[in-house]
C-alpha cells in the first residue's frame, strides 16, 4: 500500500518536471511564433531602404538603423576580440601564476556587470571628453562586454587542444611561441570564431549601453565620430510610443533582430556540437 | 574566411556610409515639439540636402544637460533655463521661442467618449492624489450630463525630465495652493501619485492602454492618437478647449512685452478665451560656436524657421509666434557669432 | 673521468641575463610580456569603471552617507536622494522572478538530466539557450504588448478577487508593475537556472544513484532526496547567478515596471528599479547632486552584482570537485 503511494508520487512528480521542460522549451516557440506573425507583416522593401519618417507620419523604415548597428558591431569586434583572444592566449598559455588567477576572476566579474553600468562608464570615458555622442562611444562599450566572453572561450577551447599537439612541436624545435601560432591556435580555430560569433550576437542585443554612447540618428551617420541609429534603441523608441505604425515597424525590427541573433546562435552551437576539428595524427 | 568576406562587406557599407560627408548637427530636448520639429528638420533637409540637423527628442531635461555638457550642438526645451544653470554655462545659451503649444488633460474612461470639463481643484485634487475616483463631486459638478464610473482614477506622468511637465506644474502651482507647497513646480518633481511614461510618446502610449486614466500631454500627440481630452476653466472662468486660437489668445498679452531674453511663463494667463496650460517653446543656442559651418547653418535654419517655418505649425496643431516675437527673434540672432 | 664531467660543465646554462636575452630574441619573452599586457586590460578596465562611479559619486556620498540607502525620497527638485524605493523594486523584482524560475527550472533540470534519453535532453538544452539569446528589447517589446494587457485584464482582477485580502494584491489593475517586471525576468532567467542545474546534476555520480535504487528509493526518491542533495551547491550557485542576472536587466524591465519610485507592499502596484531608473534619467540628470545619486546607485548595483557572482562562482567550483572527487570509490 505504501509502495503503491510513493510510485504515485514518483510518477506525478516525475510527469510534472516533464510539464516544466515543456513549459520551458515552448516560451521559445511562444516568442519566435509572436514575432514572426507580428513582424512578418510589417516587412517591407520600405523597411530596409529608407529612413525613418518624422513622428507622426507613416511611413519611412529603419535602413540607418540597420547600417548602424552594422557598424557599431564590426567596431566592437574590432575592439573586443583581439583583446579577449590575445587575453585568452595568455591565461592558457602562460597561466598558473597568481596573475592569470587575478585576470581570470576579474573577467568573470566583468561578464556580470550589468550592461548600463558599462554604458554609463563608456559615456564617461569616451563621450563627455570628446563632447560628443558617437558610434565609437557604443562600439567602446559593446566591445568592452565582449572582452570576457571571448577571453574565455578562447582560455578554454586552446586548453582542449590535447598536450601531445604541443608537445610534437616543442620536440620539433619550435619556440613557444611559434607552436602557439603554428599549431595551437589553428587547431582551436573553429571553436574561438564560434565562440566570437557568439559574443557578438549577445552584443547586437543590447540597448541599455547605446542610449547615452551611441545616442540615435533620424539620418545616416557619417564615419565614425557621430551618433548613429541602431536595431535595439529604434525598437525601445517606438516599442513605448503611441503611434500604431511605429509598433508595427517595432515588431519587424524585432524579428530582423531576433533572426539574426538566433541565426548566429543555431549556426554557432551546430559547428561546436560536431567537434573542434583537431588534425589527424 | 567567409567572416572575413562579412567584415569587409560591413567596411564597405560602412565607406559608403561616409562617403558624402552632409554637415549633421546634433540636438536633443524637449518632446512637446517633437512631431514639429521632424517635420521641420526633414524640410529643411529636403531644401539644403547637405545640412542634416539630427534632433532626438529625449525631453527638455536631457536637452538642458546634453548642451550644458556641449555633447550636443543646441538644445530645446519647454522650459527655460533657470538663472543658477545660465550661470554655470560655459558660453552664454539665448532661448529662441519657436511655436506656441497647449498641455492638454488625455483621459481614457471606458464608457466616456464625450469632453469633460475640469476646473483647476479637479485636476490639481487628482495629481495630488485627494481625489481618487471619477465620480467624485469635484469632476462630477461640471459635467453633470455625463455619467462617470465609480472606478479609481489612475494617474500617469511623465518618468523623465519633462518640459511639459514643467508647464504643468507651474500651472498647477499657479491655481493651488496645496500642489505649490505640497509638489511645486519643475521639470521632474516628486509626483505623490500615479504611473511614470518616458516621453511624450511613452506617456501617451500608456495612456491609450490604461483604461480609467488621466495623464497630460502636448495637444499634437492626443489629437495624432485620437486620445480623448477635456476642457479646462481659465482664470476667466470660461472652460476653455485647447485649440489655436486660444494658445494664440494666451500669448496676445505677454507678445507685446516680451523680456529681452524670451523668457517667459503664460500659464493660466488673463483673457476671455485664452487657454490656460499655453507656452512657448524654445530652441536653446549657444551663442558661440567652435564650428563656423554649424554656427552659419543654426542662424540661416532660425531664419527659415521665423518665416518658411511657421506655415507648418497650424497643420499640426501648434500655434504661430506673434508678429512681434518674431521681430524680436530676428534681430536677436545676430547675438550668435 | 675528468674528460666526461668537463664538458658537462662547461654546458651549463649562462646567468639569468644571458637566458633572459636569449629568451627575447626567441620571441618567447615577447609573447608572454604581449599577451600578459593584453590581459591586464581586463584588470585595468574594471578598476576604471569602479574608479570612476566611486569618484562621480562623491557629493551624494559625502552628503548622505549610509542614510542614502535607507531614504524612500527621491526628489530632483529639493535635491533630496534615497535610494530605497529603487533597491526595494529591485528586489522585489527579483524575488518575484525567482519565486516563477526556480520551480521550473529546477522541474526542467531534473527532467533533462534523469529523464530525458540524451539525444532527447541534448535536443531540448539546446532550445533552451536559444531562450537566453534573445535580447532584453525584444522581451520588453512582448511584455508591453501581451503581457501587460494579459495581467490588466485576466490575471490581476482574478488575484485581487481570489486574495485582495493579502496586502500583496491590494490596488488598482495597470497591468504594469513589480508582478509584469518579475514575470519577464523569470522567462529571462530560466534558461540559465535549467542549463547549470542540469550540468550539476549531470555531474553526480552514478554510484548515488545505484545505490539509492538499490535499497528500494522510487525514482523521484532518489532523485529527490540523493541526487539534489548532493548537487545543492551548484544548484544554489545557478540561483544566484540568475538573481545577478535579473539585478541588472534594464530595458525589459523598464518596459513594463511603471517607472515609479515608490515602496509598495503590493504586487500590483507599479514601482521602480536601480537599472531603469539609471536609463530613465541619466541624459538628463540636470543637476550634478542628481547625477552623482545616479552614479551612487550604479556603484551599488555593481557592487550587488560582483557579490553574487562571485559567491556563484564559488559555489559551482564547489559542487563539480565534490563530485568528482568522491566519484572515486
Amino acid at each position: 500500500m505504501k509502495l503503491r503511494w510513493r510510485k504515485f508520487v514518483s510518477a506525478t512528480m516525475l510527469t510534472l518536471t516533464g510539464v516544466c521542460a515543456v513549459i520551458s522549451v515552448s516560451l521559445l516557440f511562444f516568442i519566435l511564433g509572436y514575432l514572426v506573425y507580428h513582424g512578418g507583416r510589417s516587412l517591407s522593401w520600405d523597411f530596409f531602404t529608407k529612413l525613418p519618417a518624422p513622428v507622426g507620419e507613416t511611413g519611412g523604415g529603419m535602413a540607418n538603423a540597420i547600417v548602424g548597428s552594422g557598424k557599431l558591431l564590426l567596431l566592437a569586434s574590432l575592439i573586443g576580440v583581439p583583446i579577449g583572444f590575445l587575453g585568452g592566449i595568455y591565461l592558457a598559455e602562460f597561466g598558473g601564476t597568481s596573475m592569470a588567477f587575478a585576470v581570470r576572476y576579474t573577467a568573470d566579474l566583468l561578464n556580470g556587470v550589468p550592461s548600463i553600468v558599462i554604458g554609463i562608464f563608456a559615456y564617461t570615458v569616451a563621450v563627455l571628453p570628446f563632447k560628443h555622442f558617437s558610434t565609437v562611444a557604443g562600439s567602446l562599450a559593446l566591445g568592452v562586454m565582449m572582452i570576457p566572453i571571448t577571453m574565455r572561450s578562447t582560455e578554454e577551447f586552446l586548453r582542449a587542444v590535447p598536450r601531445t599537439l604541443r608537445e610534437g612541436a616543442l620536440a620539433l624545435g619550435a619556440s613557444k611561441t611559434r607552436t602557439i601560432a603554428s599549431v595551437v591556435v589553428p587547431a582551436a580555430y573553429r571553436g574561438i570564431m564560434t565562440a566570437v560569433l557568439l559574443a557578438l550576437a549577445r552584443v547586437a542585443g543590447e540597448t541599455a549601453p547605446l542610449l547615452f554612447t551611441s545616442f540615435n540618428n533620424a539620418f545616416w551617420s557619417p564615419g565614425w565620430g557621430q551618433p548613429a541609429a541602431s536595431l535595439p534603441v529604434m525598437i525601445f523608441t517606438y516599442a513605448i510610443a503611441p503611434y500604431d505604425d511605429w509598433h508595427r515597424q517595432a515588431w519587424a525590427a524585432g524579428l530582423v533582430l531576433l533572426g539574426l541573433v538566433l541565426l548566429i546562435n543555431v549556426i554557432s552551437r551546430l559547428a561546436l556540437a560536431r567537434g573542434i576539428s583537431a588534425p589527424r595524427a | 574566411m567567409k567572416t572575413v568576406a562579412a567584415w569587409v562587406f560591413c567596411l564597405a557599407l560602412a565607406v559608403c556610409a561616409c562617403a558624402q560627408t552632409p554637415l549633421l548637427i546634433n540636438g536633443a530636448g524637449a518632446t512637446f515639439p517633437a512631431p514639429l520639429y521632424s517635420k521641420w528638420f526633414d524640410e529643411y533637409h529636403k531644401g539644403h540636402p547637405n545640412i542634416q540637423i539630427n534632433y532626438q527628442p529625449l525631453g527638455s531635461g536631457a536637452g538642458i544637460r546634453q548642451l550644458q555638457a556641449g555633447t550636443v550642438d543646441f538644445g530645446a526645451s519647454d522650459l527655460p533655463m533657470s538663472d543658477e544653470q545660465l550661470a554655470e554655462s560655459k558660453t552664454k545659451v539665448l532661448h529662441f521661442p519657436t511655436v506656441l503649444g497647449a498641455v492638454v488633460p488625455a483621459y481614457n474612461i471606458p464608457g466616456v467618449s464625450s469632453e469633460l470639463k475640469f476646473t483647476p481643484e479637479a485636476l490639481a485634487g487628482i495629481f495630488l492624489g485627494t481625489i481618487t475616483k471619477w465620480n467624485d463631486p469635484a469632476i462630477a459638478g461640471p459635467n453633470p450630463n455625463i455619467k462617470l464610473p465609480a472606478n479609481d482614477i489612475i494617474v500617469i506622468h511623465r518618468s523623465d525630465g519633462s518640459g511639459t511637465t514643467y508647464i504643468w506644474t507651474d500651472y498647477l502651482s499657479k491655481v493651488s495652493g496645496d500642489w505649490k507647497t505640497k509638489v511645486g513646480k519643475g521639470s521632474s518633481v516628486n509626483w505623490p501619485v500615479g504611473l511614470g511614461g518616458k516621453g511624450s510618446e511613452g506617456l501617451s502610449g500608456l495612456v491609450k492602454q490604461t483604461p480609467n486614466c488621466i495623464g497630460y500631454v502636448e495637444l499634437t500627440y492626443a489629437l495624432q492618437n485620437s486620445i480623448p481630452y477635456g476642457r479646462v476653466r481659465n482664470a476667466s472662468g470660461n472652460f476653455v478647449k485647447a485649440d489655436l486660437a486660444g494658445v494664440t489668445a494666451a500669448a496676445a498679452a505677454t507678445a507685446k512685452d516680451m523680456p529681452k531674453d524670451f523668457r517667459v511663463s503664460i500659464t493660466n494667463a488673463p483673457g476671455k478665451t485664452a487657454y490656460p496650460i499655453s507656452s512657448f517653446t524654445w530652441l536653446l543656442i549657444p551663442t558661440q560656436f567652435s564650428d563656423s559651418n554649424k554656427r552659419d547653418a543654426l542662424k540661416a535654419f532660425i531664419r527659415w524657421m521665423l518665416k518658411d517655418g511657421q506655415k507648418f505649425a497650424e497643420p499640426l496643431s501648434y500655434a504661430k509666434l506673434p508678429k512681434e516675437v518674431i521681430e524680436d527673434e530676428s534681430k536677436a540672432v545676430e547675438q550668435i557669432h | 673521468m675528468a674528460a666526461a664531467t668537463t664538458p658537462v660543465l662547461n654546458a651549463s646554462p649562462a646567468t639569468g641575463l644571458h637566458s633572459f636575452v636569449r629568451r627575447l630574441r626567441s620571441g618567447d619573452e615577447i609573447a608572454h610580456l604581449v599577451t600578459l599586457c593584453v590581459a591586464s586590460a581586463v584588470i585595468v578596465i574594471t578598476s576604471l569603471i569602479v574608479y570612476e562611479l566611486w569618484l562621480n559619486s562623491s557629493l551624494t556620498r559625502h552628503k548622505f552617507g549610509w542614510h542614502f540607502l535607507f531614504t524612500r525620497v527621491w526628489d530632483p527638485i529639493a535635491e533630496q536622494f534615497g535610494a530605497l524605493p529603487f533597491i526595494y523594486g529591485t528586489i522585489v523584482t527579483a524575488t518575484v522572478a525567482l519565486l516563477i524560475a526556480v520551480p521550473l527550472g529546477i522541474g526542467a533540470a531534473i527532467f533533462l538530466a534523469e529523464l530525458a534519453p540524451p539525444t532527447l535532453s541534448d535536443g531540448l538544452t539546446f532550445v533552451i539557450d536559444l531562450l537566453a539569446a534573445v535580447p532584453s528589447v525584444i522581451y520588453g517589446l512582448l511584455g508591453i504588448f501581451i503581457l501587460v494587457p494579459l495581467l490588466r485584464q485576466y490575471v490581476e482582477p482574478f488575484l485581487m478577487g481570489a486574495l485582495g485580502f493579502l496586502p500583496l494584491f491590494r490596488g488598482p489593475a495597470y497591468g504594469v508593475g513589480f508582478l509584469a517586471a518579475g514575470v519577464i525576468l523569470a522567462v529571462m532567467v530560466i534558461p540559465f537556472i535549467i542549463s547549470v542545474s542540469r550540468e550539476v546534476l549531470l555531474s553526480v555520480p552514478r554510484d548515488q544513484r545505484e545505490a539509492a535504487l538499490a535499497l528500494g528509493a522510487t525514482r523521484w526518491e532518489t532523485t529527490w532526496k540523493v541526487v539534489v542533495p548532493f548537487a545543492r551547491t551548484g544548484i544554489l550557485g545557478s540561483i544566484f547567478l540568475a538573481l545577478a542576472r535579473a539585478l541588472g536587466e534594464t530595458m525589459a524591465v523598464t518596459m513594463v515596471i511603471g517607472n515609479t519610485p515608490h515602496v509598495s507592499a503590493s504586487l500590483l502596484a507599479s514601482g521602480y528599479t536601480i537599472a531603469a531608473v539609471i536609463a530613465n534619467e541619466f541624459s538628463e540628470a540636470t543637476s550634478n547632486m542628481h547625477l552623482n545619486a545616479l552614479m551612487e546607485l550604479a556603484l551599488v548595483l555593481f557592487l550587488l552584482t560582483f557579490t553574487l557572482n562571485g559567491l556563484a562562482r564559488i559555489m559551482i567550483v564547489l559542487t563539480s570537485q565534490r563530485g568528482s572527487g568522491t566519484g572515486d570509490a
